[in-house]
């Protein structure tokens, strides 16, 4: 059992509990969308110290998890070759593809390079002018700007030895690939801070009166998460359905518009398929045709190379809702942070990670981990 | 990696065409592109990810989420290195 204690502010904390226990009368389920969300969530303990009424479900929100397969394989394929010096940020170094990751190409010769930032990918470019430099540019909403603006700046510095490999996910399409879902139990959102500080909150409206569900934009910090099912759980309460943003000090309605206007510019929404759920439609970026000269897809011809994923892991019921990590028979057994069966066990922001790290489970399989993953 | 962490812009210079700060993250110094948020000014605290400042960030909110952060490990996990942490998972699955 989690104690209040070990908020940064116990008292506000007790205080919102006790307005959330107050409040409910009746089961809810909220989806947490953010995968730094489910973090602060089972570290803090937040789901055991809610009343039993409000059940917290872990959504999609992990770009390393619902990155599919046959991407990573394309990447290791494009990071194999010698010509190639392949940068990607440091959570895809062990997300396992088919037979290996990037940390074994890089030991079996590859060069592969780990950036802090996709601007650092163009500076191994300059340095390099004589390789082909390639760039992996995966996440949601808040990191797709970034990659886009490496792009835009590579084009303008005339860097033509710089591609990227783009595999960028949206995440009003798979709210709304939740909710249309058969299985669907959620009633409530908790939407992504960071995605709406760049896209703002206007693609909510529609959706929350669409399928007559609360979307309340929330932030990842213990009190910001406990105020966002506050809201929500108020909203279910009294029958209403509307967007609210409890992350103000982080959100304004319209985002960032400069961001927002260089997406456009270099990337086309298109379909795209996500690990252990499939293609959602428009749910993702790819870049635009005019940018073709910088997509590593067409440059390396990498089209081709398509995986089916192995049916042993669960992800794709986690990253859904379906199931919770501990629920999976592999969890904590064949398939561990040392040894992943899929990326929600890698990945720093996964669900099953989470679990593993975090959880206190009545009966643990495996001891613990002391240190984090990542 | 999704997370954006909060810092406080220390200079600002046009580099390599681009508008660009340094930027301090409780002690962790990075370059930052401020191309999204053109009007930052010294002094003041953005939300950084990745390598960009996406969003205005008043001073109190963003010592409390850097004091937060730097508590749980955040910073090593956004700013350590990666490929020492990957192989020291490979280490223990060898062993």
């Amino acid at each position: 059992m989690k104690y209040l204690e070990d908020f940064q502010n116990p008292e506000l904390a007790a205080g919102l509990l006790a307005d959330i226990r107050a409040t409910v009368t009746r089961p809810w389920a909220l989806m947490e969308v953010c995968g730094g969300q489910t973090h602060t969530i089972i570290r803090q303990g937040i789901d055991q110290l809610l009343p039993e009424e409000v059940e917290l479900i872990h959504g999609p929100g992990c770009p390393v998890c619902v990155t599919p397969l046959e991407v990573i394989d394309r990447a290791l394929a494009i990071a194999a070759r010698p010509e190639v010096i392949f940068c990607s940020f440091g959570d895809m170094l062990r997300v396992p593809g088919s037979d290996r990751d990037l940390f074994r190409v890089r030991s079996e010769g590859g060069d592969v390079r780990v950036v802090y930032s996709p601007l650092d990918a163009l500076k191994v470019a300059r340095e390099n002018p004589h390789r082909e430099v390639v760039f992996f540019g995966i996440g949601f909403e808040t990191t797709a700007p970034p990659n886009a603006m490496a792009v835009h700046q590579a084009r303008k510095q005339g860097l033509r030895n710089f591609s990227m490999l783009v595999s960028h996910v949206r995440v009003p399409p798979a709210i709304e690939a939740i909710m249309t879902s058969p299985d669907c139990r959620v009633q409530g959102f908790l939407a992504a801070g960071h995605v709406c500080s760049v896209m703002g909150t206007g693609e909510y409206p529609e959706l929350a009166e669409r399928h007559r569900v609360p979307i309340v934009v929330t932030g990842f910090e213990p009190l910001d998460i406990l105020e966002g099912i506050r809201r929500t759980v108020r909203q279910l309460e009294r029958g209403e359905h509307t967007v609210e943003n409890a992350y103000a000090r982080a959100v304004r309605p319209e985002g960032n518009p400069a961001a927002r206007a260089m997406l456009e510019d270099v990337f086309e929404v298109a379909d795209r398929a996500w690990r252990g759920i499939g293609v959602i439609p428009r749910s993702g970026w790819r870049l635009s045709p005019r940018y073709r000269d910088h997509d590593a897809e067409y440059r390396f011809d990498v089209t081709g190379i398509t995986t089916r994923e192995p049916a042993q892991c669960r992800s794709g019921e986690v990253l859904q809702g379906l199931l919770k990590p501990d629920q999976c028979e592999a969890f904590g057994t064949t398939c561990t942070p040392r040894t992943p069966l899929g990326a929600t066990m890698v990945s720093s922001e996964g669900a099953c990670a989470a679990y593993y790290l975090y959880r206190r489970l009545s009966t643990p399989a495996v001891p613990r981990e002391a240190s984090p993953v990542g | 990696m999704c997370l954006a962490v909060p810092g406080r812009v220390v200079e600002i210079a046009e580099r390599d065409g681009a508008r660009m700060a340094v930027v301090d993250f409780g002690g962790v110094v990075k370059d930052v592109c401020l191309e999204y948020l053109p009007d930052l000014r010294v002094g003041e605290y953005a939300i950084v990810h990745v390598g960009f400042a996406l969003q205005r960030l008043d001073e109190e909110s963003a010592r409390r989420t850097l004091d937060l952060f730097a508590e749980i490990g955040l910073l090593q996990e956004e700013f350590g290195d990666p490929w020492e942490a990957a192989a020291a998972a490979v280490r223990e699955e060898q062993q």
